[in-house]
């Protein structure tokens, strides 16, 4: 069964939607500003869903006030890593959040190869499963998820 | 709804018309304000009907009410004050109008004005619709060079990410650039403002202050930066009238006032303090209203037992500025009197 009919990543928010424009990413983030989160850039080639701590791409950017910095970074980073995923993520410092308040994708391969299930033989025929990311099958610095 | 908002990803592909809407509905002018003027110009013809529907003729008022002398820095607002409202009226023609270039630089003697008008300068660039926030964000050196190979580059992005949609005031950028040691981080930093200044010049606005004579040596090391910044502006000396309305101005803002014989007083010492040492135009009538206030104070002081009434508390009398050293020194300096003084510390 496909449960992911289209082969695209679903992870963080909008990743049901088409990719979203520069424009409404735009909007998002002075959503994101004028509820005071710090946004920052993270990048990875690996999208399996355990791989929690993407690369950050510079720091995370506090007291901005307009998304054009934020965008900066972002087409920076979109630059240098052309056929990576790329995420934005808001960090909400309120006392007691202190987590990421919004994350979402807006850079992915033009190919993405998806998941398979491993399945690992165990004690007493024991079946354990897993599910690997086909990215990751080329050695890092081979890796071309493109 | 006739048409889903999104279509689902690998259907038919959206309509173009679509994402066209998205970009302008979005991109174009997020402040809610001018957004607003623009969507209401549609019909608009003359300067006077754009002027009802923008902020720019009340800016222009207050500016000239607010800001003492300085014509021709007030006459470079107004003239941009002027492009943003031929713009809206080319727009609702259907002619193409880019945003101009606002990189300013302020040079001039100390006291003349150079801050305060750059403070002012982010809310009057907004109320104008050229930046989308109007926040300020004050540096000097420090903030934008680094200490170590490597450091200087992510710290002035981070101050411009963080100037980004409001004016990125740079005070006494002449230390930018040190001539005399050519292995200094500054020409890095500069470089990267040149990039961004000219890639950015929708989402930010700089300004450069300094004193005239170090800024014109910086450009001159430095022509890039000088022909990316499309206002050079030079802030003249106050006269001694404006000098006095701006001490006027000072005290009324501070809940003071002069008692009789005061303000003639304080002409004088203008009059005086002008041909002295370390003469700063503002800053020296600010700090000689600070120290008048102080001789005000130690002389209600002394009056132990004295009921103060507003008056009492509120008015600079005249021996509060007759006691300034300014007039020992002019004394001193005049011809029947032989003795000098130490002018340096003549406050």
């Amino acid at each position: 069964m496909m449960t992911n009919a289209v082969g695209r990543i679903t992870q963080g928010q909008f990743s049901f939607l088409p990719d979203l424009t520069d424009a409404e990413i735009a909007l998002q983030i002075e959503y994101g500003l004028r509820k005071g989160f710090a946004w920052s850039v993270e990048y990875t080639d690996d999208p399996h869903p355990r791989n929690t701590y993407w690369e950050m791409f510079g720091m995370p950017m506090f007291e901005l006030k307009d998304s054009a910095g934020v965008m900066l970074e972002l087409q920076n980073c979109r630059k240098t890593f052309p056929k990576h995923y790329i995420r934005l993520m808001a960090f909400d410092s309120t006392r007691n959040i202190e987590s990421i308040a919004m994350s979402f994708i807006v850079n992915r391969p033009e190919k993405e190869p998806g998941f398979g299930l491993v399945r690992q033989e165990s004690n007493g025929r024991t079946i354990r499963y897993t599910v690997h990311s086909y990215a990751t099958d080329a050695p890092e610095g081979e890796r071309d998820s493109g | 709804m006739a048409s889903p908002k999104y279509t689902i990803p690998g259907a038919t592909p959206p309509p173009a018309g679509n994402a066209a809407a998205n970009m302008a509905a979005a991109g174009v002018q997020p402040d809610s304000a001018s957004g607003a003027a623009a969507s209401d110009a549609g019909g608009m013809r003359t300067v006077n009907q754009v002027l009802a529907h923008s902020q720019a003729g009340a800016v222009m008022d207050e500016l000239e009410r607010d800001l003492i002398g300085l014509a021709p820095v007030k006459a470079r607002i107004r003239d941009i004050a002027a492009l943003l409202v031929i713009d809206k009226l080319r727009m609702n023609l259907g002619l193409q109008a880019q945003a101009p270039s606002l990189h300013m630089s302020f040079t001039g003697n100390p006291g003349t004005g150079k801050t305060t008008v750059a403070l002012r300068m982010a809310e009057i660039l907004h109320r104008l619709g050229y930046v989308r926030k109007g926040h300020l964000v004050a540096v000097t050196r420090d903030d934008l060079v680094g200490q170590y190979i490597g450091h200087t580059a992510p710290k002035t992005k981070e101050v411009l990410k963080k100037a980004m949609g409001g004016v990125l005031f740079i005070d006494e950028a002449y230390y930018l650039y040190r001539p005399d040691n050519e292995r200094d981080y500054g020409q890095e930093a500069i470089e990267i403002l040149l990039q961004v200044m000219e890639n950015q010049r929708d989402d930010l606005v700089v300004i450069l202050a300094g004193y005239k004579d170090r800024m014109d040596t910086f450009f001159r090391s430095n022509p890039g930066m000088s022909s990316r910044i499309a206002h050079h502006l030079d802030f003249p000396d106050y006269p001694q009238s404006d000098l006095l309305r701006i001490a006027d101005r000072m005290l009324e803002q501070q809940n003071y006032r002069f008692g009789p014989g005061a303000r003639a007083a304080f002409e004088e010492y203008i009059g005086y303090r002008i041909g002295q040492e370390h003469f700063a135009n503002a800053r020296s009538v600010r700090n000689a209203l600070d120290r008048a206030r102080l001789r005000q104070a130690s002389r209600l002081f002394a009056d132990r037992d004295r009921v103060f009434t507003p008056e009492d508390l509120t008015t600079i009398a005249e021996p509060d500025i007759r006691a300034s050293r300014v007039f020992q020194i002019a004394a001193a300096r005049s011809p029947d009197s032989t003795h000098t003084a130490d002018p340096r510390h003549a406050d």
